[in-house]
């Protein structure tokens, strides 16, 4: 084999929650009753324009959890194989480009020069000091400081050429799928969707298509030859970071839930229901765990869990692998930090369900505990479960930024916008300033955080059969962790 | 009343118990001392003498829970180190840092500027978030209902560290209007103060605002309302007589829990701009590994986090007339 795969903790996970996914869509589909609320969600403009950007960014992460580690040309055919220490994944495979072109130091968006001058020898030995142009930005260009604009409109020019015609041929598939669950006309099709006509808010999806689209053919056509949002420190793409660092925004917001929901459904269910000595126990542990500043006990385990980590470096064969088990933890902290929300949430619910009459039919026919617990409370519970799940998301992407901020996020050498936020904030003192990793975290960060909100609110909007703001207990974390006091009112409330 | 306070005050003793004995749990079992030298004087060529010594000096040479070579019953159980780093912390002893300072002594130094900027934070955000959300709930379900929410949404979206990082650029590095960050005491204060103020109330902006707008269209559509309405009252003596009040309760019931917490700052803000206050102390401690101060700080942020609670219940029924402690 040319490769030996490898599939990271995470990975496993990410895996998990595909499969839990899939098999919710598979399960709801046959069910009229379940599907009606998430037909409620397609109808949202502001949730399916969220959900379509929400995917991009899904897709770049799945495809950056597919890892491996190529195997080492050895011209011995008959040697066992050896395979590079580092681990690479389907995307980086996909950005080689990026990954592969380093400069030597900073420079700006679309430059064709470096940012610092250097001293350059010139043919007859003197010595000039000059802004030294770039290995591979603009390298193609004869004469960069005239050629580069126009070379750079011209890529653009044609990068809004090619996107639009990838999305012509989206449009054109959407619009026939419509046309053959209706009347089957083209034309009608296109009407309805160019009017806003149709049931599922089309034309907004179409028109955040093809904002991605153009923009990210262009963004493909300008890196053939520049970079895009400049190179940091060590010459690296910035592109390249802000792409990876997609990866571990959404594992650290789906699969922190993912990990505490076991916990919170279990133990919340149980001391709603079963009440008593049980119901003083969960309550007690969770009042305790929720006393105790979020982002403290994160700092704490998280310092444990480092030092565990650096005295036994044996346990991991690459670096990869150390930084997956700290994200990992990283993870079950915020899980743990995290879970006393929905379980309060959960229990207040199962107090309210436990009474009603058909659990008491229930109780009369002999239908024992664990029977009513998974097929009376826990279906009816799924709402809150699902609704806490997608409001937590953003609040969890923010708080990653400020943990690897303080120190206690992700590890160092791991892609993310903490990191890249950390490692940029030096740079705002440069004169000038380096301002390009800042920018591209930002808008990475805004459109997907956005993104995630408008889909979370639709999904809440949907479900919630009280709509009104909840209050969610990554919300109170962000409060703890960013914003002080000035976000603490947003905490509480209902 | 009375007797409710003195119950919820005893309730709150076990609880305490709880994060000591986990702290405690989480810091000496899972962690060794003998992890924490090797961590100090670094991981890989480190004597035993030299553990030894560095828990010696620290006081973390004696054993966890019962000290059998003490020579009375009471030693026994005192000369631990679950009594000296544990337990005494409920006498607010929080013992000594690793570079040997009082932890005690500099939380008490550095709770001043921490609530000198996280209070004028509070009040004036509070002030400001419901001015917004009550003039939006004015225009309801006009355009500007619609864009003021969609703006903020978008503000919510934006890290907080977003918020610092601009602010930080334009007015002290592009406008020169304050300094960039640092701190003194006195009245020289406010100039360094007054960025990070303003940043901290509008990076809550979106959020509050919004939930606040949701209170007070909740209120809006009751009944009581209606009957202003009917009586001929103008649509502002509706909201500020009526709607403002009422909404008040969950919005004051919301931020009496984070009062205590403004002690221990934020930590963000605090470190971006250099304010020598607790949410600094925190993240310095964490980038040296200090334990021993992360430990206080946790047990002193449950107790506040534990007072906020009872003061949250407390200010229901002076808020609320319908609620009764029993």
């Amino acid at each position: 084999m040319d490769f030996l795969p490898v599939v990271l903790f995470t990975d496993w996970l990410v895996f998990l929650l595909l499969a839990v996914v899939a098999v919710t869509v598979w399960y709801v589909r046959r069910k009229e009753h379940l599907r009606a609320p998430w037909r409620r969600v397609a109808h949202s403009r502001s949730g399916m324009v969220g959900l379509t950007v929400l995917l991009v960014f899904v897709v770049i992460g799945l495809l950056d959890s597919l890892h491996f580690r190529p195997r080492l040309s050895n011209p011995d055919p008959d040697a066992k194989a050896a395979y590079a220490v580092e681990v690479l994944s389907v995307l980086d495979v996909a950005l080689e480009p990026l990954r592969a072109r380093r400069e030597k130091t900073y420079s700006a968006p679309l430059a064709s020069r470096l940012y610092a001058k250097e001293a350059i020898e010139l043919g007859d030995g003197r010595q000039v000091r000059e802004y030294p142009r770039l290995r591979f930005g603009g390298a193609r260009l004869a004469d960069p400081d005239n050629e580069r604009d126009a070379d750079i409109f011209r890529r653009t020019l044609a990068g809004v050429a090619l996107g639009a015609i990838a999305w012509l041929v989206v449009a054109l598939v959407v619009c026939v799928l419509i046309a053959r669950r209706t009347d089957g006309h083209m034309a009608s099709a296109w009407r309805a969707v160019w009017h806003g006509e149709t049931e599922v808010p089309w034309s907004a999806i179409l028109v955040t298509a093809a904002v991605l689209l153009v923009g990210a053919v262009v963004i493909v056509t300008l890196s053939a030859e520049y970079f895009v949002f400049g190179t940091d420190k060590v010459g690296q793409d910035v592109l390249y970071q802000a792409l990876k660092s997609i990866r571990t925004a959404l594992v650290i917001g789906t699969l922190t839930t993912l990990v505490m929901l076991p916990f919170a459904i279990g133990f919340g269910i149980m001391a709603g229901y079963f009440g008593g000595w049980i119901d003083d126990v969960i309550q007690y542990v969770y009042t305790m765990l929720n006393s105790i500043p979020g982002v403290l006990l994160i700092a704490a385990a998280v310092l444990l869990v480092q030092l565990h980590i650096d005295t036994h470096p044996e346990w991991f064969p690459t670096s990869l692998q150390r930084a997956d088990l700290r994200l990992l933890f990283l993870c079950l902290i915020l899980g743990i930090t995290t879970w006393t929300g929905l379980c309060r949430l959960l229990r207040g619910e199962t107090l309210k369900l436990k009474e009603l009459e058909y659990i008491l039919a229930a109780h009369a026919l002999g239908v024992r505990h664990h029977r009513i617990i998974a097929r009376h409370i826990l279906p009816n519970v799924m709402h809150i479960v699902l609704i806490s799940v997608v409001m937590e998301f953003s609040g969890l992407v923010l708080a990653e930024a400020v943990l690897s901020y303080v120190g206690v996020g992700v590890d160092p050498s791991m892609n993310s916008f903490g990191t890249m936020i950390n490692n940029a904030r030096l740079e705002m003192a440069r004169e000038p300033m380096v301002w390009w990793s800042l920018a591209a975290a930002f808008v990475f960060m805004f459109v997907l955080v956005l993104a995630a909100n408008l889909f979370a609110d639709a999904v809440r909007d949907a479900f919630d059969p009280r709509v009104r703001t909840r209050v969610l207990s990554a919300q109170r974390l962000l409060k703890l962790l960013a914003g002080g006091p000035a976000r603490a009112t947003e905490a509480r409330g209902s | 009343m009375l007797a409710y306070i003195v119950r919820r005050v005893l309730y709150a003793i076990p609880i305490l118990i709880g994060v000591n004995v986990f702290t405690f749990a989480l810091f000496f079992w899972v962690n060794t001392p003998d992890d924490m030298a090797r961590m100090h004087l670094g991981i890989k060529r480190v004597t035993p003498e030299a553990i030894a010594k560095w828990k010696e000096e620290r006081g973390y040479d004696k054993p966890l829970l019962f000290n059998s070579g003490a020579p009375t019953l009471k030693d026994q159980f005192a000369q631990t180190i679950f009594f000296e780093k544990s337990l005494r912390m409920f006498a607010f002893d929080f013992g000594r840092a690793d570079d040997g300072r009082d932890i005690g002594r500099e939380i008490r130094a550095r709770m001043m500027p921490s609530l000198a900027l996280a209070l004028p934070v509070f009040m004036v955000g509070l002030l400001v978030y419901i001015t917004f959300a009550l003039g939006i709930a004015f225009f309801r379900a006009t355009y500007i209902d619609f864009w003021g929410v969609v703006l903020c949404v978008a503000a919510m979206s934006i890290s907080s560290m977003f918020y610092i990082i601009g602010g930080q650029y334009l007015v002290s590095k592009l406008w020169h209007l304050v300094p960039i960050s640092g701190f003194s005491g006195g009245p020289d204060a406010v100039r360094f103060l007054l960025l990070p103020m303003a940043i901290g109330v509008i990076a809550g902006l979106g959020g509050a605002t919004r939930l606040y707008r949701t209170f007070f269209l909740e209120e809006i559509s009751k009944d009581y309302v209606r009957t202003a309405r009917a009586k001929g009252l103008s649509e502002i003596a509706v909201l500020f007589r009526h709607v403002l009040k009422n909404a008040m309760i969950p919005i004051l019931t919301g931020v009496v829990a984070a009062i205590p917490l403004l002690f221990i700052g934020s930590l963000v803000s605090e470190s971006f701009f250099g304010i020598p206050g607790l949410g600094s102390y925190v993240v310095d401690a964490i980038n040296s590994q200090d334990f021993a101060i992360v430990r206080s700080m946790v047990f002193l942020g449950s107790v506040l986090y534990i007072l906020g609670l009872l003061l949250t219940d407390i200010s229901y029924t002076l808020v609320d007339p319908r609620v009764r402690l029993e």
